[in-house]
């Protein structure tokens, strides 16, 4: 398939501004309440940065956008993320099959996994990547079940005990909390999608 | 060059990791390379790794550098800034699972008295529950 770089930079970084309050809060319930605000900071930077990111192809510009986020992120979410994008820029070939696409989300699943030393049920963004690169790397995807696992996935972190991460603290307490992380990565994979659907 | 490891303090605040150099400072003097860095790239709570990068430049021995940190984000960001070292740089660069202000003290301690690396992570590690 054809991904348009621009688009998909543009679409994400929207995604994220759009619903940077709401990630913000649910961190101030669980966490220390800047998630929203280092994800805007970060795609803040990408945007700034989108003539030198957009000079590349298309696995060269989500590299680029990786180590923005990576450097500008200032959270644990920068790592994270970063990784994330900067693993998809290097498995990813310049014109992705969906066999691809899923493959390179499994193996940036695994390098987020390692990076943040926590695995699905911690109460992570893993449970919205894990599940749904699987789902895509099944062959079986359509862009509307890729959004509709992001969003069940994303919602199944409301029971779970955080185990990683800042929300670990709270023990129980995390409980009864969707993981804004989780939800960050379902309003990414969100964006992904409308760009892939041609809604952007 | 310093014949010691360098030590690098990153915490979320800035306050913190000045305070800890300070208490670093007291007790090692000028003995060893010390830089601390603290706060994300606005300057907020948080932690940027080119600011990392820049104190581990800035506390570089060919000895070593033990980087101490306080909470996850300083963490995981000092393990990325670690891998984004020269080769040269990168399997001499440690971070500590150590309690900030007392693995700080007690690592340039250690490497006061010339330590290896691996010694002074291995002293400031000793108070972490394992």
């Amino acid at each position: 398939m054809q991904i348009d770089s621009s688009k998909l930079l543009e679409t994400m970084a929207q995604a994220v501004f759009a619903n940077a309050e709401e990630l913000t809060e649910l961190d101030s319930a669980i966490g220390d309440a800047d998630h929203g605000l280092n994800m805007t900071r970060g795609f803040q930077a990408v945007l700034a940065d989108r003539d030198n990111i957009l000079s590349k192809p298309l696995p060269g510009a989500v590299n680029a956008m990786g180590y923005t986020l990576v450097m500008k992120i200032g959270g644990a979410s920068g790592p994270l993320y970063g990784t994330l994008f900067m693993t998809l820029g290097k498995e990813l070939p310049d014109c992705p099959s969906t066999s691809d696409l899923g493959r390179s989300l499994l193996v940036a699943g695994e390098a987020v996994s390692s990076r943040g030393k926590a695995e699905i049920g911690n109460k992570t963004m893993l449970d919205v990547l894990l599940p749904v690169a699987a789902h895509i790397a099944s062959g079986t995807a359509t862009i509307n079940s890729v959004r509709r696992l992001a969003a069940e996935c994303a919602k199944s972190t409301v029971p779970m005990k955080a185990l990683r991460g800042r929300a670990s603290y709270l023990g129980e307490r995390s409980i009864g909390h969707m993981d804004p992380g989780a939800r960050s990565c379902e309003i990414l994979i969100d964006a992904v999608c409308d760009v892939l659907a041609g809604k952007q | 060059m310093s014949k010691n490891v360098g030590i690098v303090i990153v915490s979320h605040s800035l306050d913190i990791a000045k305070g800890t150099a300070d208490m670093v400072r007291n007790m090692v003097g000028t003995a060893i390379p010390l830089a601390f860095c603290g706060g994300n790239p606005d300057g907020g709570l948080g932690t940027s790794i080119e600011k990392i990068l820049a104190a581990i430049d800035e506390a570089w021995s060919e000895r070593g550098v033990a980087i101490l940190v306080d909470l996850g984000g300083a963490e995981t960001n000092s393990e990325m800034a670690v891998e984004m070292l020269p080769e040269n740089r990168r399997g001499k660069v440690k971070v500590c699972n150590a309690p900030i202000v007392e693995g700080a003290v007690m690592a340039a301690t250690e490497a006061w008295g010339g330590a290896s690396l691996d010694e002074v992570k291995r002293t400031a590690e000793e108070l972490s529950p394992q």
